[in-house]
């Protein structure tokens, strides 16, 4: 989903990187001020910026014959909460712009809004939802991880389409392009990811039980406060 | 590990190889390149956008590009090992952790152990 160095035009790429500031200032603060209180929150967010580091690594093989790969910010957002993912997803974005050359530093922001902010917040919101409903928790851990994995494919799509609309068809004949593109080879790479986070959740429901019970997202389901 | 972790581990392997089995490589036209295949959708992307807007011109160009391929390979296998070596690290104490809680509470009342006190 990484939008390619100098492939957005200007106007675009100061606009999305002005639309990600104030979720970067907000996950900045929503990151410290969890820090400060429990500071034994710390070891937990280490992991869940690892997964991100780890799956947006991975390149894997889809049924389209690309490849792309996973972001991993599903699990960080339903234990921390989607503001938190914010910053964990800029460092990963940063380091692949950087050295890399994967991305870039003008399409930071829009880099950023698609797989640091719509991703995580989908995947809270589905998971609120889902809780709400009563469904079990890795039904619900599942598809937030791969619900929210999609969107920010299906963010890049528009994000292109938009600056890049088909001269005859505009911006719905370039996003059915994209879409095509991204979103379609990140169907079963988005249910590998749901399926690693439930893994990851079940080891920390497993291990860490108490500090989970206590995270704002896990307590939600059993009706508990923070 | 339980039978469903198992069989979650099943799935993720399957969905990532099967790919490579279904999607044969389209023919190659007489003296035209051999297509490749799977190749980064973010490259497709381009090409995309190369056949929508030709005129288009990209505007700034990678600070640090890495010098080749292999090269990049590499950071990208740093970054994973990044990631999974925190999980591991994470993983690896969580089990011990859990493995000295359990002992500790079949030699003597849990209550006695200062190190339980987090548990309660």
């Amino acid at each position: 989903m990484h939008i390619m160095e100098g492939f957005l035009p200007p106007a675009h790429a100061l606009g999305w990187a002005a639309a990600s500031l104030p979720f970067m200032a907000w996950g900045l603060h929503s990151v410290g001020q969890s820090l400060r209180a429990h500071p034994e929150r710390r070891m937990l967010l280490g992991v869940a910026a690892a997964f991100a580091f780890l799956l947006s690594a991975l390149k894997l093989p889809s049924v389209t014959g690309s490849c792309s790969h996973p972001t991993g910010v599903g699990l960080g957002a339903l234990l921390f909460g989607p503001a938190a993912m914010v910053p964990v997803g800029f460092v990963v974005l940063l380091f692949q712009a950087l050295l890399l050359a994967h991305g870039g530093v003008t399409t930071l922001g829009a880099n950023v809004f698609s797989m640091a902010i719509v991703g995580p917040f989908v995947s809270y919101g589905v998971f609120r939802a889902l809780a709400a409903f009563g469904l079990s928790r890795s039904v619900a851990v599942f598809l937030a991880a791969c619900l929210g994995d999609l969107a920010t494919y299906v963010t890049t799509s528009l994000q292109l389409a938009w600056a890049f609309p088909d001269p005859v068809g505009g911006i719905q004949v370039s996003f059915a392009k994209f879409a095509g593109i991204f979103a379609l080879t990140q169907v079963p790479i988005a249910i590998s990811e749901g399926l690693l986070t439930v893994l990851v959740v079940n080891a920390m429901a497993r291990f860490n039980e108490h500090e989970l019970r206590a995270l704002p997202v896990m307590a939600l389901r059993k009706g508990e406060g923070a | 590990m339980k039978a469903r972790t198992w069989m979650i581990w099943a799935a993720i392997v399957l969905l990532t190889v099967l790919p490579l089995w279904l999607v044969s490589a389209p023919p190659v036209e007489p003296g035209a390149e051999a297509p490749s295949v799977f190749g980064g959708a973010d490259e497709r992307a381009q090409q995309a956008i190369g056949s929508i807007a030709p005129d288009y011109k990209p505007w700034f160009s990678p600070v640090v590009e890495p010098a080749s391929g292999e090269i990049a390979s590499l950071l990208f296998a740093l970054q994973a090992a990044l990631g999974a070596g925190v999980i591991g690290f994470w993983l690896g104490m969580s089990v011990t952790r859990e493995r000295a809680r359990r002992a500790a509470a079949q030699n003597q009342p849990p209550a006695s152990l200062p190190q339980d006190r987090r548990a309660d």
